[in-house]
């Protein structure tokens, strides 16, 4: 599959942060001194007024954020996942999660593919640490149209969203203006022997996986779950009826991620053969994105292999 | 809502005294020393300074007041029930299944909350988000954070009072109840946060130092610090734990115990 590369996630979010300050005043953004990291930058120089860098001190940050949703703003609050959502957890669930305020936390560097700054700046947790916050909306999209179109839904959803957006430059999977709900993913190939479920950068691997299981003659079924929680149930269920065999794949620690979530919703309704592609239970290190994904085991080859597995399987166990 | 004169305060704050007492010694646990220290603050708050309507609690003009130190609960629920958010029957429902008023405040329960608050450290934060819709919202309300002094020893207050300063935030009123105790032990064995005063006159906040029982003190420091402009402002008031019952004065064992029935007669004999 040709890989064309787009702009970063995080690129898609500052843009998308300046058109919603042009269309809403009372959106305001907040930072922790990496604006030009996570790429709020662009909607300080713009609304200034609207723009708070607190500094790097991320907990005082979400509570502040936290103050300004309940007199009614809609606060954007960003930095590196493993920051924001690691040093301030306490406050994203004490400030924001228990009184159900009006708080979106985007954070920019999500997983490993951060590459070379090395495992202190990936992070690995955040879907896992965000998911457990009772209320919470939970993305990791998977190119920059559909960051665009899910920051915009963000704006709109009324409650506490989290939404990971990653470093890199990023493939190209939507045509412009593709339009995306929360809690709705997105059926990109259909097939009958496996489903190949995948979020964020896993995303296009998962389709680069399925046309080579074509050639092997394996038609696989590509699901975006863009939104880890809410989880479409709907789009889940059908494809499990279909395939009866999926692969889960995440730029995440395999502990309490995409897989664990979609498992616990498989095996309570409708059990099928599962495999999972995903960060094993350790910290990444210094390299290049493509060289830690690769080495990580984050890549096609490693979902074909897993869909592979599944198909088998699905041959031996009843489920 | 009507305000109270200066000289109708004090029958006021013993009222209150006296619901804490009752509501702790139903409940069966809680924390009667915080709150009881915090009892006269609260009452020049929400009864003499404070514009607010407990028939409209989302009046948007109306001034805020977060409750930091969430263990102190029992005086808000007094305060906000004889303010007339709620009858004063449902105080004795504290901490009871069902009952809006929680251990810790709850934001989402009970009108009058501005903040669900517990995890010490965090109102500040939330007080300058409040300050700085304000701001941008061009309107003239006062934010009002209760802290505690055992939660200066957390970090984030401390990263609150370097941003509140550094963005030059107003109308944020923080009163600090230096009681002089935390839940283990003095301030002084467990964590000394001394020089208080000059530690938030260094972080650039306008700082005042008041007899946190002296409720002209208290009312005039408060319309001090509303004056104060592009500065918060930390007015640090010496209380005393357990304040207006004898045997709880200064005695931690009612940092976090509820009187017992007998504690609670004898007490409300002595608040009379």
């Amino acid at each position: 599959m040709e890989k064309k590369l787009g702009p970063a996630t995080r690129d898609a979010y500052g843009q998308t942060l300046v058109e919603l300050g042009k269309d809403n005043p009372n959106v305001v953004v907040l930072d922790a001194d990496l604006s030009k990291s996570t790429k709020t930058a662009a909607f300080g120089e713009k609304y200034p007024e609207r723009f708070f860098n607190m500094g790097i001190q991320e907990a005082d940050m979400v509570g502040v954020a936290a103050g300004l949703a309940a007199a009614g703003k809609i606060p954007f609050v960003s930095s590196f996942a493993c920051f924001l959502v690691c040093k301030s957890y306490d406050q994203l669930r004490m400030a924001v999660a228990f009184p159900e305020l009006n708080v979106k936390i985007v954070t920019s560097h999500g997983g490993i593919s951060v590459g070379e700054d090395g495992a202190s700046q990936q992070s690995i947790e955040d879907v896992a640490l965000m998911t457990s916050l009772p209320g919470f909306a939970v993305m990791v999209p998977s190119d920059a149209v559909q960051t665009r179109a899910l920051v915009h839904e963000a704006a709109r959803h009324v409650g506490p969203v989290y939404i990971r957006t990653g470093r890199p430059k990023t493939p190209v999977i939507y045509p412009e203006k593709t339009s995306f709900q929360i809690g709705k993913g997105v059926r990109l190939r259909e097939g009958k022997d496996v489903t190949l479920i995948a979020n964020g950068l896993l995303v296009f691997e998962a389709l680069a996986a399925s046309e080579q299981l074509k050639a092997e003659g394996i038609e696989a079924s590509v699901v975006d779950l863009h939104t880890v929680k809410p989880l479409d149930r709907k789009l889940l269920l059908e494809e499990a009826a279909r395939t009866h065999a999926f692969v889960v794949s995440e730029e995440h620690q395999i502990w309490g991620g995409l897989g664990s979530a979609v498992a616990r919703l498989i095996s309570e309704e409708q059990p099928v053969v599962m495999e999972f592609v995903a960060i094993q239970d350790t910290y990444s290190e210094s390299g290049a994105p493509d060289q830690l994904m690769e080495k990580y085991g984050l890549t096609a080859p490693y979902i074909v292999k897993r869909a592979k597995r599944a198909v088998a399987r699905k041959g031996r166990v009843s489920v | 809502m009507k305000k109270l004169t200066l000289e109708e305060l004090p029958s006021k704050a013993k009222e209150i005294r006296r619901d804490i007492i009752r509501m702790l010694a139903e409940a069966g646990s809680g924390h009667p020393g915080g709150s009881l220290s915090a009892a006269d603050i609260l009452t020049v708050l929400y009864f003499h300074l404070m514009n607010h309507d407990p028939a409209n609690p989302k009046w948007p003009d109306r001034d805020r007041l977060i409750l930091s130190k969430g263990h102190g609960a029992p005086v808000l629920y007094a305060a906000l029930a004889h303010a007339g958010y709620f009858p004063a029957e449902k105080l004795l429902t504290l901490r009871k299944l069902g009952s809006p008023l929680q251990g810790h405040p709850d934001m989402r329960r009970l009108p009058g909350l501005e903040a669900s608050t517990g995890s010490l450290g965090q109102g500040l934060s939330i007080g300058i988000g409040y300050a700085l819709a304000r701001r941008l919202d061009k309107k003239s309300y006062f934010t009002y954070v209760i802290l505690s002094d055992g939660e200066t020893n957390e970090g984030q207050t401390w990263e609150a009072a370097a941003a509140a300063a550094h963005h030059k935030v107003d109308h944020l009123i923080a009163v600090l109840d230096y009681n002089k105790f935390q839940l283990d032990d003095s301030v002084k064995k467990i964590c000394d946060m001394e020089p208080m005063a000059e530690k938030w006159r260094s972080f650039n906040w306008h700082v005042e130092e008041i007899d946190g029982h002296n409720l002209h003190q208290i009312a005039a420091a408060l319309r001090e610090a509303q004056e104060v402009q592009g500065k918060p402002c930390m007015i640090i008031a010496h209380t005393v734990k357990g304040k207006g019952v004898s045997f709880m004065e200064n005695n931690n064992h009612f940092h976090g115990v509820a009187p017992t029935k007998e504690e609670a007669e004898r007490a409300l004999r002595e608040l009379v």
